[in-house]
C-alpha cells in the first residue's frame, strides 16, 4: 500500500539511489550496452508516469486517455517554437500550461463521476483530442505530425547551454526530473497527499469528514496533466517533433500498463520501475525479436496473475518473507541455545 | 427562565424516490446534550430520514435548522464544517490508513483544510496528538499503529465513531452502531455513548430496542416514512402502538 508511516524524509534512502542512478546514467550507459538517448526517453517517461500515478495510484482513478495531454504538451511545445520561438523553458511551461488547461477542462467532465464512468470518459476525450491533432492539419500537420522543432539552447542571459548533444539535453531532462520527484514526493506526504489517499479509499467517508471530493478529483487530474504536458513537451525535444501516435489509446494503455507493472499502487517508486522495464524489454527483447511487445505482454499479464501489485509489491512481500524467515531462525536459535 | 431552543430541529421533510414516497412531513427536533432515538421496523425510512438529516439526500420539501442557521440541502462536506458529523451503519472507514491517520486526516480537514501543501501531515504533533486523544475517548488508545483493516469488527465499530467525532462536531448522528455487535460489544458502546454525552449531542438510529431505551433521552417512532410516535422511553413502553407493534415485543425482551 501507498502509505508511509511516519514523518516522510524530505529526500529518502529509496530517492536518493534514483537519483544517483540517474545522474550517473551517462557515465555508464555505454559500458552497460545502453545509449544516451535511451536514457532520455525513460526519464521523460518518468516523468510522465510519476505524475500519472498521483492520479491513478494514489488517488486510484483510472485513466485511459492521459495520453491527450502528454501530446497537448507536445505540440503546445512545438507550436510555442515555431509560432512565438519560445526557447526552451518558456516552451517547457507553454507545454506545462497546455496540458494544464486542456486536462482541467475535461476534468470539469470527469471529477463528479467514479468507477466506469470515469474511466470510458477518459478514453472519448482521449479520442478527441487524438481526433484533433489528425484532423487540424492545418495547426498540429495532420498525421505527418509537428516536424523540424529543432532544439534551442537555453538562454541564461549571459551565457547559453547547448541542447544538441543528447548528453546535456538529458542531464536538462535529468534535472526536470529530480525536481518533479521531490515536488511529487513532498506533495503525497502532504494533507492534500492523504486526502487524495482518502478519496481512493473511502469517498463517501471523504465526503462526510468534509472533503469536496469534485474539486480532489479536478485538482488530481489537472496536476497529473500538467505534468503529462511537461514531459510531452520534453518529448517533443527530444524527437524534435511532436505526432498523433502519443495520443492514440495504445499510447495511453502503454503508461497504465507502465505503471501498474511497476506497482504504482503499492510504491510511490513503482512507476519508475514500470517505465525502466518497459524500455529495456522494448531494446533487450527488440534486439532479438520483432514481436517484443508481445512477450512484453506475456510478462505484464504473468506479472498480474502472480503478483498484482506489480514489481514493487512483489518486491515488498519479497522482503517481508526474508524478514520473517530471519526473525524466525532468531527465534529458533534462540530456542536452541534454551 | 426560558428554556434554550433545541440545537437541530427538521421540520416538515418530505423525500421521495420516483413515486414512492419515503419521508412525509418529518418534524424532528434534539436539543443540545441530549441522546435522541430514532426507531422504527425495517424499510420504516429511518435511514433516509438521517441521510437528509446529514446531506446525503437533499430533500423534497421542508427544511432543517442547526443552531437557528438553515442547513437544508448542504452537501455533507459543508453540514460536516457547521458542526455535524454522522457514523455509518455498514463502516465507512479509510481501510489502508492506520487508526491515527483515520483520524488525523478528518481532524487536518477542520483545522487546517488544505492549505498547507508542503506540509508532513504525519509529523504533524498537534494534529496526531487531538487524533491520539480521539482514539483514547472510544477506548482505541494502543491501537494507534494498527491498520484499520485489521482491527476486530468491534474496534471497526469504534473506530467508525471516533472518526465521526474527529471531525470536531457538536451533533453526531450515529446509524445502528451496535450492527453486527455481540452482548458484551453492545455493552461497551453503550458505555461509551454515555460518556460521550458529556461532550456530543448525540442522535442514534437502532434496531436495538433495549439498547435505545436505556440511553435515550428521547426516541421518535418512525413508520411508512412518518412518526407515528414521539416520548420519553417510559412514554413509548405505555405507547398502544409501540406496545402492540413487534417494536413493542422486543422492548420487553
Amino acid at each position: 500500500m501507498l502509505t508511509t508511516k511516519g514523518k516522510a524524509p524530505i529526500v529518502s534512502r529509496q530517492m536518493l539511489v534514483f537519483f544517483a542512478i540517474l545522474l550517473s546514467y551517462p557515465l555508464w550507459a555505454d559500458a552497460a550496452g545502453l545509449y544516451e538517448y535511451l536514457g532520455i526517453e525513460i526519464v521523460i517517461f518518468i516523468i510522465y508516469a510519476l505524475g500519472f500515478n498521483l492520479l491513478l495510484g494514489y488517488t486510484g482513478l483510472p485513466s485511459f486517455g492521459h495520453g491527450a495531454y502528454f501530446g497537448v504538451g507536445a505540440y503546445g511545445y512545438g507550436l510555442a517554437q515555431l509560432y512565438l520561438d519560445a526557447g526552451f523553458i518558456p516552451g517547457l511551461l507553454l507545454a506545462m500550461l497546455a496540458g494544464t488547461v486542456a486536462s482541467g477542462l475535461v476534468a470539469l467532465f470527469l471529477s463528479h463521476r467514479r468507477g466506469i464512468y470515469f474511466a470510458l470518459m477518459t478514453i472519448a476525450f482521449g479520442q478527441v483530442f487524438w481526433f484533433l491533432a489528425i484532423k487540424l492539419r492545418g495547426l498540429t500537420g495532420g498525421e505527418d505530425g509537428l516536424l523540424n522543432i529543432f532544439r534551442p539552447d537555453i538562454d541564461f542571459g549571459l551565457f547559453q547551454i547547448s541542447l544538441k548533444s543528447n548528453f546535456a539535453f538529458y542531464y536538462a531532462v535529468a534535472l526536470i526530473a529530480v525536481l518533479v520527484t521531490l515536488l511529487l514526493w513532498r506533495l503525497v506526504h502532504s494533507p492534500f497527499g492523504m486526502a487524495i489517499q482518502a478519496v481512493r479509499m473511502n469517498e463517501t467517508r471523504a465526503r462526510f469528514v468534509g472533503y469536496q471530493v469534485w474539486w480532489i478529483k479536478w485538482t488530481v487530474f489537472t496536476l497529473s496533466g500538467a505534468i503529462a504536458g511537461l514531459a510531452g513537451g520534453l518529448l517533443n525535444v527530444a524527437q524534435e517533433s511532436a505526432f498523433p501516435d502519443t495520443m492514440s489509446l495504445h499510447a495511453s494503455g502503454l503508461i497504465v500498463m507502465m505503471v501498474l507493472i511497476g506497482g504504482g499502487f503499492v510504491s510511490f517508486w513503482g512507476p519508475v520501475v514500470g517505465v525502466i522495464v518497459y524500455y529495456l524489454a522494448r531494446d533487450l527483447l527488440g534486439s532479438i525479436t520483432e514481436a517484443w511487445l508481445l512477450w512484453y505482454g506475456l510478462l505484464f499479464m504473468a506479472v498480474m496473475m502472480f503478483s498484482p501489485e506489480g514489481f514493487a509489491g512483489g518486491w515488498g512481500k519479497l522482503v517481508a518473507w526474508v524478514r520473517r524467515r530471519k526473525q524466525g531462525e532468531v527465534l529458533m536459535g534462540g530456542a536452541q541455545n534454551d | 427562565m426560558t428554556e434554550s431552543p433545541p440545537l437541530f430541529v427538521a421540520e416538515h421533510l418530505h423525500k421521495r424516490f420516483g413515486d414512492q414516497v419515503v419521508l412525509e412531513d418529518i418534524n424532528l427536533s434534539f436539543n443540545a446534550g441530549s441522546i435522541s432515538g430514532i426507531m422504527g421496523p425495517n424499510g420504516a425510512g429511518k435511514s433516509t430520514c438521517f441521510n437528509v438529516l446529514t446531506g446525503m439526500y437533499r430533500p423534497d420539501g421542508g427544511s432543517v435548522f442547526f443552531d437557528g442557521e438553515d442547513v437544508t440541502g448542504l452537501a455533507p462536506e459543508r453540514i460536516v464544517e457547521k458542526g455535524i458529523s454522522r457514523s455509518f451503519q455498514i463502516m465507512n472507514l479509510f481501510d489502508e490508513f492506520t487508526a491515527l491517520e483515520n483520524i488525523m486526516v478528518a481532524t487536518n480537514r477542520v483545522r487546517h483544510g488544505l492549505h498547507r501543501p508542503f506540509w508532513d501531515l504525519r509529523a504533524d504533533s498537534e494534529i496526531s496528538h487531538k487524533a491520539a486523544e480521539v482514539l483514547a475517548m472510544v477506548g482505541l488508545t494502543g491501537l494507534e499503529n494498527s491498520l484499520a483493516s485489521d482491527m476486530s469488527y468491534g474496534q471497526r465499530r469504534a473506530l467508525e465513531i471516533a472518526v465521526s467525532l474527529a471531525t470536531e462536531p457538536r451533533i453526531v448522528f450515529l446509524d445502528e452502531p451496535t450492527q453486527g455487535l455481540g452482548a458484551d460489544g453492545r455493552a461497551n458502546l453503550a458505555d461509551l455513548i454515555g460518556t460521550l454525552q458529556e461532550k456530543f449531542t448525540l442522535v442514534i438510529i437502532e434496531h436495538d430496542m433495549q439498547f435505545l431505551f436505556r440511553l435515550a433521552n428521547r426516541i421518535s417512532v418512525i413508520h411508512w416514512g412518518q412518526i407515528i410516535a414521539e416520548g420519553t422511553p417510559d412514554e413509548l413502553k405505555a405507547n398502544e402502538w409501540v406496545r402492540t407493534s413487534e417494536l413493542g415485543k422486543m422492548t420487553t425482551c
